[in-house]
């Protein structure tokens, strides 16, 4: 356990170092800082003085090697945008993000597993055919695409009259089309503090509401995933020796169902979700986006956009941090659930 | 008393108290929930000289003086001036006015102010015509310039007197307290004492910027009833829009063109839009494209390019098709130079100059830095194309372009050039002087147009104190670029910004873009 554990802390630290080489290799392809720091009329030898200043004239090696120094104590170096130490700046970033993804995984758990088991209980019924059909559609929708079309139904409303008014079915079926708007549609509200950089969204009713349309277009992209790979395998399983048995003995199919093939239904499951928790968090990119959610990747594309260079060495070693740390503990869990599989890979 | 009795009793008063104060307080409040694109990079007003921070400048200090909509000078913290002779102008101060820390506002604050400007990198270049500033008494303060310089209440729009008490002495590092820092921390960049409107309460950077109302502001005649700001970045367009549809904030800026028409429509939301100050132009290489050395094949370009189709079409009518430099109100402007779209004439000017059958060219172009800017690249390059100009168009990110600018790399490159000084002869200087890197005279002339007797036309013009004789030197300038095709102008990009109903935008919003927030009005719903 503990070898192997050290043996990931070990892959850890390699991952780091190989996104910290790529990305200051890629930096001077990311734009000049200078130019997102000073006025458009500043002249050039000020531009020039600054840029002394911050070391950008130094070779790449002596550049990386700066970094490297600095990084191993733990030091990431300033943002050129906020002025602050950049792992300051993605503490601050990180709890939005977490809270995004918490709440969409929350969807996910609760939605696909009922959806995924009644859908492969009952494959012909009609229920099931409309689930699948809708999660297709699911896959196959763009996560801004979904994000705008909630905005447009949720927060600004749709008022549409095809049907004549005047008549009761009529009024009836516009009503039925006409949205009244209304859900925050940007931003996070007033979130309540609980403690350091951690400002959470669950604590109060309205912080909620700004997590309700965020959330769902985040989960979107998962969701219908999860939905297919659950009835996949709870199909699998249900056609397997011991279940027949079960029902042969004679147990409640309730139990059946729900207690002995869940449990196998759900091994994939947790390796796969673990993984796509990580995915997620790189997904909340384009969902940050189109709500101007302040998490990470709202504050990622800002960097990008204003080249400030520490802070996307430094939020892309720790995305890769959170990848090798959600596997890690993907590894982990399923070592508990399936006591098969040993971790450090010697034969059982 | 025990210690719970303390506390209960302390409770019940907090929420008797709290009831009885919360109504009133509520009732008499308003707020304005704004979203601009971006928010402010700093609370340090010197750090940067980008209209995000000017915009900012606004809220919590007062300039000495300010624009009107018709480009005239408005007296704010200075009530009257007069040019004593050539190079000097005494300003009267206003009495009676303090900063937000409570100390009072003296000629000894300008005084700290200018010279603090000539240290900023961003600033200084600007300033340098000012040799030197006095108090004379505690609200006289004297401008010494170096030449004859009639700009002077041009860049007195600029000087936002900042608290000199509260910014000296040192910080809680040690650091001195009125440093100016590009890339760190410094305390005047978290910390703001200005004589202005508002009050900064609560900033998360990214994020949200609260303002309060100051309760001593001096201008006791502004018709102003706001008492808090709340500025929220939204950088994404259409979420922008559409918090304001949703009503999530009452006030919003810029609106994007594809929007403009749903803004418009809306019952939610009034629309503002004004022609504005920013020209957008296209550079001709003559360093890198011989023929572009030919006025001829200049002049063909400018023929061949269709500024009015490109305004209405492309932009939405939300531009106003330029020929020159100036806009409508600056000192340079003549009213007779109007584009010239002429493709007859283009392919005449072309066979003159011995290239009927065209050549090839590069173009390169930002796709997020002006609006439209890519499709009106591809739009003049279509439009070279009839000329039998063959165009390879690049576009990139703000963030790499500016690099490619700098390095000069293709023939034809696009710019965007507000004029800081709100002057015809910034234009000039910065985009098509003869370029010096030891001067920074055209430091972004990527044409590499150089017409030395334009250079002194324009180094006189800025030695001219009369006014109207300057004009006319700033108009023969435009005429003359005109008449030679140093350049391809398209268009100023229009401003637009949008509220609710009750929100009264109109009164406070100008061509700067610098909406007078103390002086805006919301009428109870």
């Amino acid at each position: 356990m503990i070898a192997f554990l050290v043996k990931r802390l070990f892959h850890a630290l390699l991952v780091m170092f190989v996104i910290s080489v790529i990305a200051f290799a890629i930096q001077d392809n990311l734009g000049d800082p200078i130019q997102q720091m000073v006025g458009q009329s500043v002249p050039e030898s000020e531009r020039e003085a600054l840029r002394e200043e911050l070391g950008l004239n130094d070779p790449f090696l002596v550049q990386y090697l700066r970094f490297a120094a600095n990084a191993a104590q733990l030091d990431f170096g300033y943002s050129y945008v906020f002025n602050q130490p950049t792992t300051e700046v993605i503490a601050r970033h990180l709890p939005a993000t977490l809270e995004l993804v918490a709440a969409a995984t929350f969807l996910i758990v609760v939605l696909s597993v009922p959806i995924g088991v009644y859908s492969a209980i009952k494959p012909r019924a009609w229920l099931s055919r409309c689930f699948m059909g809708v999660s297709i559609v699911g896959i196959s929708i763009p996560v801004f695409l979904t994000a705008i079309v909630l905005i447009q139904l949720f927060a600004i409303g749709v008022s549409w009259a095809p049907f004549p008014a005047d008549t009761a079915w009529g009024a009836w079926l516009n009503d039925l089309i006409t949205t009244e708007g209304g859900m925050p549609a940007y931003g996070r509200g007033n979130p309540v503090h609980v403690f350091g950089t951690w400002y959470t969204n669950f604590a109060s009713l309205d912080g909620l509401l700004y997590l309700v349309l965020p959330a769902i277009s985040l989960a979107s992209i998962m969701l219908p995933l999860f939905i297919r790979l659950i009835r996949a395998e709870m199909l699998e399983v249900l056609q397997s020796e011991y279940v027949k048995f079960a029902r042969a003995k004679g147990l409640r199919l309730r139990r059946i169902y729900f207690l002995h093939a869940l449990k196998n239904t759900m091994l994939p499951v947790i390796t796969v979700g673990g993984v796509q928790i990580g995915t997620l968090v790189a997904y909340t990119i384009l969902t940050e986006t189109v709500f101007q959610w302040p998490g990470m990747g709202l504050m990622f594309l800002d960097a990008i956009e204003r080249s400030d260079i520490p802070l996307i060495v430094t939020y892309l070693m720790i995305v890769g941090l959170i990848f090798v740390i959600t596997n890690t503990l993907v590894d982990l869990i399923y070592g508990l659930v399936n006591p098969t599989v040993k971790l450090t890979g010697k034969p059982a | 008393m025990t210690f719970k009795k303390t506390l209960l009793a302390g409770m019940i008063g907090a929420t008797m108290t709290g009831a009885a104060l919360l109504p009133a307080v509520a009732g008499a409040e308003t707020t304005l929930r704004m979203a601009y694109d971006a928010d402010p990079v700093s609370l340090d007003i010197h750090e940067q000289l980008s209209g995000g921070i000017l915009q900012l400048s606004h809220m919590t200090h007062d300039p000495l003086v300010r624009w009107t909509d018709g480009l005239d000078f408005e007296p704010r913290l200075a009530t009257a001036w007069e040019q004593v002779d050539d190079t000097t102008m005494r300003m009267t101060l206003r009495e009676g006015v303090n900063f937000h820390s409570g100390n009072a506002f003296t000629a000894e604050d300008v005084v700290w102010t200018v010279n603090r400007l000539k240290m900023s990198p961003d600033f200084r270049a600007i300033f340098t015509p000012i040799a030197s500033v006095t108090a004379l008494d505690d609200h006289t303060v004297e401008f010494k310039t170096t030449k004859p310089y009639p700009l002077l209440l041009n860049l007195a729009t600029y000087v936002f007197p900042m608290d000199s008490q509260f910014y000296t002495g040192t910080d809680a590092d040690g650091d001195p307290k009125d440093e100016i820092v590009k890339n760190g921390n410094s305390f005047a960049s978290r910390h703001v004492s200005g004589t202005g409107p508002y009050t900064v309460t609560e900033r998360q950077q990214g994020v949200r910027v609260e303002f309060a109302r100051n309760t001593d502001y001096w201008d006791s005649d502004s018709p102003g009833n706001v008492d808090n700001i709340v500025l929220t970045p939204i950088s994404e367009n259409a979420t922008r829009v559409a918090a304001l549809l949703s009503g999530d904030v009452d006030f919003i800026a810029p609106v994007p063109p594809n929007d403009l028409e749903r803004v418009r429509e809306s019952d939610t939301a009034e629309l503002v839009t004004m022609s504005g100050t920013r020209i957008i132009l296209l550079h001709m290489n003559q360093e890198r494209v011989e023929a572009f050395q030919d006025p001829r094949v200049r002049r063909a370009f400018a023929y061949a390019i269709n500024q009015e189709g490109i305004a209405d079409r492309l932009m939405k009518g939300f531009a106003t098709p330029a020929a020159q430099f100036s806009p409508a109100g600056y000192a340079g402007h003549v009213d007779s130079l109007e584009p010239r779209y002429d493709l007859e004439k283009a392919k005449a000017l072309m066979a003159e100059a011995g290239y009927a059958d065209g050549f090839e060219i590069t173009m390169m172009a930002p796709n997020n830095r002006y609006v439209n800017d890519a499709k009106i690249a591809q739009a003049v390059a279509a439009m070279l194309a009839r000329i039998n100009v063959t165009v390879d168009l690049k576009t990139l990110p703000k963030a790499q372009y500016w690099g490619e600018y700098d390095d000069r790399a293709a023939d034809m490159m696009m710019i965007g050039w507000h004029a800081d000084t709100e002057d015809s002869a910034n234009f000039h200087e910065y985009l098509t002087a003869c370029p010096d890197p030891g001067t920074g005279a055209g430091q972004y002339n990527a044409g590499n147009y150089c017409n030395p007797e334009l250079d002194m036309l324009v180094a006189e013009a800025n030695l001219e104190v009369d006014l109207a004789k300057r004009a006319e030197m700033l108009k023969r300038l435009e005429q003359t670029l005109f008449d030679e095709a140093a350049f391809v102008p398209l268009h100023w990009q229009d401003l637009a910004w949008a509220a609710a109903p009750n929100v009264a935008i109109e009164p406070v919003l100008n061509v700067m873009n610098f909406p007078y927030l103390g002086d805006l009005v919301i009428d109870a719903e």
